[in-house]
């Protein structure tokens, strides 16, 4: 054998070593939620499997509520972006008006300060619009995206021109060139941008931890962290379980849908 | 309407619905925090009355705002260079043939779509003095455990642990999306050169992957700044300040000590940061592009 391959070989070894231990911790919070909490440190291959810690789980905090609630939210939000990210972005990359580079480079102060960091602004916002504690509040802030009208204007305007103008001679208006045309052509684009912002929005916490203060408005993120509380006293055979509960969706679509996952969040990031 | 003035109208009737959100949630905020920065709190039917730089001086006096700042910079340069370290590592890897290879990929991955929260919860109960699984396995190893979220000393590294964990294999894929960009000529001419893989990386592969690596730095930079939501499960900023990062700060005196005047100076403290990082990116950018 010579040395390179060798060296190969040993290369695959410790990518498998540190695959295992970044894996560890998601298995050891399967081993904790599928076994009884009194093999939580012990690691038998005999200790009983046991479905009691989700059950117990489910009934002790309204994680049916808080599912909905994350749904209606994530939905919401990634809809809406899409409405006003590509009429935005439209503007941007097709037509030509006064203001137009300004206004663009306006846009983009977003990209570095976020929502999250304008938290006590524009909770005072909700309050003045009567909205807080409602899940249009949790959504609104972020529906106007300047990373999503930077990336559809990016695929516009990889669009041949000459398709919109066959549209346009044979009579088609704006709105319609923009359904017919842009649209379908962007169609890898609006997953991974849906992808990314669900998996985002699924996943985000601040914000909604400071405006929403009811069950019927909070989030999985926002229930589990009062669940999970030491203060709650749950026992962590319980607190895996309700964790896991509340990333399986995701968890599930990753692991079934892994090459849109990573080439979404690839395509997403490379500007 | 003539034409012309109809290019314009459309143009801004297209933006308008994304515009008024922009402005609402985005702009008028930061122009707000900066006015609110200038005022003090207003008491019962008192109104606010502007105090000028009052609020900014009692910022260069405040300790915890300082051991903020220190942490996140202990955070920020303790966590991104491992960060980007094993994401490059774990992207060679993956990007050739071996066993096993979905395995590897989707094991580095999956801390990255799960929720900061639950990644807490799952670690919390490593870090529990006592019960805790690190205390355990140091116990079978005949060592005694310690309280790691609630000594000083190393409760900040307890959740810099966590991010590096979540965060590499994130970058993983930047690097990955670049690897595959390396054109094949190049590759094919290492090869007949008979560059060795550790000479080919260091000096092909690594200046290759620069672009990434800026991007990738300032990205991670900016999440310090952004993500912190593991601190609530964990320390809520304790002990002692020793895991009080800006964001979380912000926080507490808006929401727990509900000091509106002074949060906004944190507020426009951290935008100014925010900001100072964007234009260092963009400068170190522009200088790359002469390069290529």
């Amino acid at each position: 054998m010579t040395p390179s391959r060798l060296w190969l070989q040993l290369e695959t070894v410790a990518a498998w070593l540190l695959g295992i231990l970044w894996a560890l911790p998601l298995l050891y919070a399967f081993w904790a939620a599928f076994h009884p909490a009194a093999y939580a440190v012990k690691f038998d291959l005999a200790a009983p499997l046991t479905l009691a810690n989700f059950i117990e789980a489910w009934t002790t905090a309204p994680f049916a509520r808080y599912f909905v609630n994350t749904i209606l939210y994530t939905t919401m939000t990634t809809a809406l972006q899409f409405v006003l990210c590509t009429l935005a972005a439209y503007a941007f990359a097709c037509h030509d008006w006064k203001g137009k580079d300004l206004v663009f480079s306006l846009i983009l102060i977003q990209l570095m300060v976020m929502p999250d960091q304008l938290l006590v602004v524009n909770y005072q916002t909700m309050t003045a619009l009567n909205l807080v504690d409602t899940i249009p509040a949790i959504s609104l802030p972020y529906i106007a995206s300047a990373f999503g009208v930077f990336l559809l204007r990016q695929n516009f305007k990889q669009v041949p021109i000459a398709l919109a103008e066959a549209a346009r001679v044979e009579g088609a208006g704006p709105l319609t060139i923009l359904l017919k045309v842009y649209v379908p052509l962007s169609k890898a684009v609006y997953l991974a941008y849906g992808l990314v912002s669900i998996s985002w929005h699924w996943n985000n916490f601040l914000w909604p931890l400071v405006i929403t203060n009811s069950v019927t408005t909070r989030p999985i993120t926002v229930g589990l962290s009062i669940f999970g509380s030491p203060e709650n006293g749950v026992n962590f055979a319980i607190v895996s379980a309700g964790t896991l509960m509340s990333v399986a969706p995701l968890l599930i679509g990753f692991l079934l849908f892994q090459h849109q996952f990573v080439h979404s969040f690839m395509r997403a990031g490379i500007k | 309407m003539n034409p012309k003035i109809a290019r314009h109208v459309y143009g801004w009737l297209l933006f308008a619905p994304a515009a008024i959100f922009f402005i609402l949630f985005t702009h008028y905020p930061i122009v707000r925090s900066c006015y609110l920065s200038f005022f003090n709190n207003p008491r019962g039917v008192q109104p606010r009355r502007f105090v000028g730089l009052a609020n900014y001086a009692y910022l260069v006096n405040d300790p915890i705002f300082w051991q903020a700042l220190k942490n996140n910079l202990i955070y920020a340069f303790g966590t991104i260079p491992v960060t980007v370290s094993l994401a490059i590592l774990m992207a060679v890897w993956v990007n050739r043939r071996m066993t096993g290879r979905a395995f590897v990929r989707a094991a580095y991955f999956t801390p990255t779509i799960l929720p900061m929260i639950a990644i807490a919860n799952i670690w919390l109960f490593f870090y529990t003095p006592g019960v805790g699984l690190f205390d355990n396995l140091l116990k079978s190893m005949g060592y005694s455990g310690r309280n790691w979220l609630g000594d000083p000393d190393t409760a900040l590294l307890c959740l810099m642990v966590i991010a590096i964990w979540k965060d590499a294999g994130f970058f993983m894929i930047f690097y990955l999306a670049a690897l595959q960009g390396i054109p094949k000529d190049v590759i094919e001419a290492g090869k007949i050169e008979g560059a060795g893989r550790w000479y080919f990386f260091r000096r092909v592969t690594l200046p290759l992957l620069m672009p990434t690596t800026v991007f990738v730095v300032f990205n991670a930079l900016i999440n310090t700044f952004r993500i912190i939501d593991h601190i609530f499960i964990l320390t809520k900023g304790g002990p002692d300040n020793a895991t009080e990062l800006l964001l979380y700060y912000l926080f507490q005196t808006a929401f727990e000590f509900w000091d509106t005047a002074y949060a906004a100076v944190l507020t426009v403290v951290i935008m100014a940061i925010l900001m100072t990082l964007a234009l260092a990116q963009f400068k170190v950018l522009e200088r790359r592009t002469h390069y290529q």
